[in-house]
């Protein structure tokens, strides 16, 4: 089982959502974050004073997916969450040992 | 009254102290009004918008306590320090006496030019306030406002508009360029460098609270800019009306001079910049409001705007003073401009006879000299009495990091 972390533009979370739900991705885990990358936030202006304001919000969402479904997720979420501007953010892809479903006990892809 | 009119250039100046003008009166009693708006209103707003959101109440409640006590003080002993009878500084008025409502001050009540009086001394200290926020106790300030019109405010006035001769040099002081900006930006920068720069000054982001609080306080102030300026006539005639006029194209012009600055250097017109270029024009053309035409006006609001631009991105960062909210910068800086200004635009009604520039320059300079020198050095004893009284005059760093309106007033400005 692999993990998939996406950190994506906000307004891009529905795009991704249906691409995902497409996909026959049953279940994924969003989060509201803030962070920058080589886009280095952007800068607030007051009174001649200049502010970098570095953390940009962002969304990231979490998929557990089997490992043969890793290539075909990331590339559903890649074109989906592509706007080809800067800070259309990034996709990590880990290991996962193992997963519990709390209701019925059931381990790993079964559980995901 | 026509007749009385006519016979005027007969009669010597003073004749016009004896008779009651209810036009004057009525005009005078507004713009008392309008002015009075500025301190508890216009500028808690605009100094209010501009701190950050853990001081906003205290830097509004100083706005409004320079408004309580300077009423307080001025009507006690501030006003017959200023327009008393005497020399260096005026006497005998205490606490109003001799002053009736039958008592006139040219064609208008005398109390009512206390009362408007009275506004100018409260504004000055509060526009000051603005150098020293986010790290003076407020107790220090109460003091130190009290003492501050009554020492350095109350003999500034009475040196330019009050009778005292020795120290007047023959400046053009229209509405307040020396007395009230000028005095101001200096005090409160002398006051900044004592108190020391605050916790996060260069180091942490200061943003204000809110740019819309900021734009709200100055167009308020600009609209009790009309009584200030134009109130400064003392009478509804036509020195009024150019006063009004030239006050409202400056204050445009200033907009014009600080954001063309911004949009220049920093790619980006902001909506506080354009609220600061307006009070900078605004501040220009105080001393000149009644003396200046309107070409005149739009180079003094012009220049005025983005001076105060200039200062405050650029020229602060020269000294090492954390002048919080600019007080110097644009009142004090810009008030100078508006001071030499002054000399420079004099509109052809206006120009009084055997006029000489290079003198008037001279004049000008003598009085800029004289109210930076005595405010300096008087607001730094103001200060170091009202530090001792109140057992140090800066709050404690903890208290600095929370915030003072939490830890000193037990409020906050907004409540989720």
């Amino acid at each position: 089982m692999k993990k998939i972390e996406a950190i994506i533009k906000p307004f891009k979370l529905e795009d991704v959502k249906d691409a995902l739900a497409e996909a026959g991705i049953t279940g994924m885990t969003v989060s509201e974050v803030k962070g920058y990358g080589r886009q280095q936030g952007h800068s607030e202006l007051y009174r001649g004073a200049e502010y970098v304001v570095d953390f940009l919000p962002k969304v990231k969402l979490e998929v557990i997916v089997k490992a043969a479904d890793v290539e075909m997720v990331t590339q559903k979420i890649v074109e989906a969450a592509r706007t080809g501007k800067i800070g259309d953010g990034k996709i990590f892809v880990s290991d996962v040992e193992k997963a519990i479903r709390i209701r019925t006990g059931e381990e790993d892809e079964e559980a995901i | 009254m026509k007749k009385w009119l006519l016979a005027l250039p007969l009669l010597p100046a003073m004749a016009f102290a004896d008779e009651l003008n209810s036009g004057d009166t009525a005009w005078m009693l507004v713009a008392t009004a309008f002015v009075m708006l500025m301190t508890p209103a216009g500028l808690a707003l605009f100094y209010g918008g501009l701190t950050r959101s853990k001081n906003v109440l205290n830097t509004m409640g100083m706005s409004l306590a320079a408004y309580a006590v300077g009423t307080l003080v001025w009507v006690v002993a501030g006003y017959s320090i200023a327009f008393g009878d005497g020399d260096f500084i005026g006497t005998g008025k205490l606490m109003l006496s001799g002053i009736s409502s039958d008592t006139l001050s040219g064609t208008i009540p005398e109390l009512l030019f206390v009362a408007f009086q009275g506004t100018f001394a409260a504004i000055t200290v509060a526009i000051a306030s603005g150098s020293m926020i986010e790290r003076v106790k407020f107790s220090t300030f109460v003091i130190f406002a009290a003492l501050w019109i009554l020492a350095v405010y109350a003999p500034v006035t009475h040196w330019a508009w009050g009778g005292g001769e020795t120290l007047n040099f023959g400046e053009i002081d229209f509405a307040g360029g020396t007395v009230v900006h000028i005095n101001a930006g200096v005090a409160g920068f002398v006051v900044a460098m004592i108190l020391g720069r605050r916790k996060d000054y260069e180091k942490a982001a200061i943003k204000p609270f809110s740019p819309i609080f900021v734009v709200l306080g100055a167009m308020l102030l600009w609209f009790g800019w009309f009584g200030f300026n134009a109130g400064s006539e003392v009478a509804a005639d036509g020195t009024a009306a150019s006063a009004f006029l030239v006050t409202n194209v400056a204050a445009s012009l200033g907009v014009i001079g600080w954001v063309v600055g911004e949009w220049i250097v920093f790619k980006k017109p902001t909506l506080v910049g354009g609220a600061s270029g307006a009070v900078a024009g605004l501040v220009a053309i105080t001393p000149a409001s009644g003396t200046a035409g309107v070409g005149g006006a739009i180079i003094i609001g012009l220049v005025g705007g983005f001076l105060g631009f200039l200062a405050v991105s650029k020229i602060k960062k020269l000294f090492k003073v954390d002048d919080s909210l600019d007080a110097f910068w644009v009142h004090g800086l810009v008030g100078i401009w508006g001071s030499i200004a002054t000399a420079l635009f004099i509109a052809d009604y206006a120009m009084p006879e055997n006029y000489h520039m290079g003198a008037q320059i001279v004049s000008q300079l003598e009085a800029v000299g004289l109210t930076v020198v005595y405010s300096g050095i008087m607001t730094a004893v103001i200060y170091f009495i009202s530090s001792a009284l109140t057992g140090g005059g800066r709050v404690d760093e903890e208290t600095e990091t929370i915030g003072l309106d939490e830890s000193v007033h037990g409020e906050r400005a907004l409540n989720l």
